[in-house]
């Protein structure tokens, strides 16, 4: 751990991966909100059109990308609320025209289409002084709206009829959501890549939400994740001498699936608080007790505790079993 | 009465000649309605009457076509003291699930937060009050999407009574509610009703909350088919458990006449 630090380039990678680790996350979880989990990749797509025009112009890459993707962001964002950009057509004619306008200008840039793989996968070891500088700003720009303006953000994320009479500017905050991730994937064009980057605003969100309850802890769950996930990933990824963005996102990719068997104890937990300790599944004869109808459905995953009880399952509501039984339900 | 001696009664909420179109079709025709500090009205009509679009294009979530909507005397597009208005949607909570109770009833003291600012003393107070009032203290962590359909309609109630509103505009708060519980929320309006406030409320059924009701509107085809007090209703409207039915039930197999029909006498040709 200290021989890592003492190399320069790999004191910046660091820096740069605890940056991306922060800010993906902490966007992702409102893009991931309003479900839109996969706009990061589809920005990606738009990103690599403004790295082309770099190349073409010989200019610095991420300035040229932030622009490409912000207003690529803007325009699907406006789409979407005129209502044009149903059915996704508009996305992907916007999506795959920023790749092949990438793929095109590198490739009339002389550089050829390989030159864009460093900014597909990411290249966290080249990374410079310059442009850390500029990724530590960037950062401080999503990071400071995604934190302070967090009570805005969820509103308009979670019921925007509701946050409209609450006098919020609903169409504004949406383009600040869709423009901030913007910035979070041009900026991770260095680090995870262009591909790579919405995974990392999607999974530490998915896995916090097995892990904590509650929309403000997920985002600090969902944070602390990326975080850990993305400087562990650069530090495991020198040592293995593997490409750090994939080795960050097979990060992730393990912590969420050890968030499912731990959901599953936390809430067998919080749902043995809920029985009491003589009920034991195969003794207990249920008396046939009639509920009339019920307004919720229970399912597997809507969030009442599921229990097996013989031929199927009772879910725990309102400190009692509940089962679905022909058109009515039990309460047992 | 709660105005000033002099002071021209101003309506808390108006519409005048309203008309709203959905893709095209009209669905309100010329609706007028009104309703003042301190009283109690009810929306009511058949499905697809307009109940809901006429309530979402009164808080300007929808577009008019033709005609006015005044919040506390000013037009729609000029007012913006959110703050005096409560909104409680019809239930949906697709996208709230995965938050606290106390994080979704939070939302409804946005309207008096700046941005930036964290949440004041007061705000938690009004935040654990509103809570307390619906009867869901011992819910205030839960995950929203764990509570059973009626608890989750109390939540959305509690969340617009957090900002303490002038005007509470409530889009069917009892359905899926259980009769205890709609006593609750009938005390709670009750309550604030006699705190002056206006309150525009959409019934199904109008249960335990008949007895706040000063008027009711009855939407039938987009029209206003009836504005006066709830008595005026025909009494043969009313069921076995005291409680009058206002729907016949008109689904897409027996569209149009039911409106005229149910209400009786009560109908201006």
């Amino acid at each position: 751990m200290i021989e890592i630090l003492s190399y320069p380039f790999m004191q910046r990678a660091l820096i740069a991966a605890l940056l991306t680790g922060l800010i993906a996350p902490a966007i992702g979880t409102y893009v991931v909100q309003r479900r839109l989990s996969l706009l990061g990749d589809g920005l990606g797509h738009v990103a690599l059109a403004g790295v082309g025009l770099a190349l073409l112009t010989g200019t610095a890459p991420i300035p040229i990308a932030v622009a490409a993707c912000i207003a690529g962001a803007v325009v699907v964002e406006v789409l979407r609320q005129r209502g044009k950009a149903t059915g996704d057509v508009g996305l992907a004619v916007l999506f795959y025209g920023g790749l092949a306008a990438g793929v095109f200008l590198s490739g009339i840039s002389g550089v050829g289409a390989g030159g864009l793989v460093q900014y597909l996968f990411g290249s966290l070891t080249t990374v410079t002084v310059g442009d850390l500088r500029l990724v530590a700003v960037l950062a401080m720009v999503v990071l400071v709206p995604t934190l302070g303006l967090a009570p805005q953000l969820y509103a308009v994320s979670t019921d925007e009829d509701f946050a409209r009479t609450q006098g919020l500017r609903v169409r504004l905050y949406h383009i600040a959501v869709v423009t901030l991730a913007a910035v979070t994937v041009a900026l991770a064009m260095r680090t995870v890549g262009l591909l790579l980057v919405s995974a990392l605003m999607v999974i530490p969100v998915a896995a916090a939400r097995n892990l904590v309850r509650g929309f403000a802890s997920g985002l600090v769950c969902a944070v602390a994740i990326g975080v850990i996930t993305a400087v562990g990933g650069a530090v495991g990824s020198f040592y293995a001498n593997a490409a750090p963005g994939a080795f960050i996102v097979l990060l992730a990719i393990g912590v969420f699936m050890l968030s499912w068997p731990l959901s599953y104890l936390l809430r067998r937990r919080r749902a043995a608080a809920l029985l009491p300790d003589s009920m034991d599944d195969d003794e207990l004869v249920a008396p046939h007790t009639v509920t009339e109808s019920h307004p919720h459905r229970h399912e597997p995953g809507c969030g009442h505790p599921a229990v097996q009880h013989g031929d199927h399952t009772d879910f725990i509501h309102e400190g009692h079993r509940h089962a679905a039984h022909a058109d009515h339900y039990d309460e047992h | 009465m709660l105005l000033g001696a002099g002071t021209i009664p101003v309506s808390c909420l108006a519409a005048d000649d309203l008309t709203v179109e959905l893709g095209g079709l009209p669905v309100l025709r010329g609706v007028s309605l009104s309703v003042g500090a301190g009283e109690g009205v009810a929306l009511m009509g058949g499905n697809g009457s307009g109940k809901s679009t006429l309530v979402r294009a009164l808080l300007g979530l929808l577009p008019h076509q033709r005609g006015a909507v005044q919040l506390f005397g000013l037009p729609l597009r000029s007012f913006r003291q959110w703050s005096r208005v409560g909104y409680v949607p019809q239930r949906s909570i697709a996208l709230l699930g995965g938050s606290k109770v106390k994080e979704v009833v939070a939302a409804g003291r946005l309207a008096h937060r700046r941005p930036f600012r964290p949440l004041g003393r007061g705000d938690r107070e009004a935040i654990h009050e509103a809570i307390g009032l619906v009867g869901l203290s011992a819910q205030l962590n839960t995950d929203i999407a764990a509570l059973s359909g009626g608890q989750q309609q109390r939540v959305l109630v509690a969340r617009a009574l957090a900002g303490h509103p002038d005007l509470l505009v409530l889009d069917e708060p009892t359905s899926g509610v259980d009769l205890e519980h709609q006593r609750v929320i009938a005390d709670v309006l009750t309550e604030r009703l006699a705190a002056g406030i206006a309150v525009l409320v959409v019934l199904h059924d109008v249960g335990p909350l008949g007895d706040l009701i000063d008027r009711a509107v009855v939407l039938s085809e987009g029209r206003v088919a009836h504005d006066g007090p709830l008595g005026d209703l025909g009494q043969h409207q009313r069921r076995p458990g005291g409680h009058q039915h206002l729907d016949h039930g008109r689904t897409a197999d027996d569209p149009g006449e039911g409106a005229a029909s149910w209400l009786g006498g009560a109908v201006e040709p």
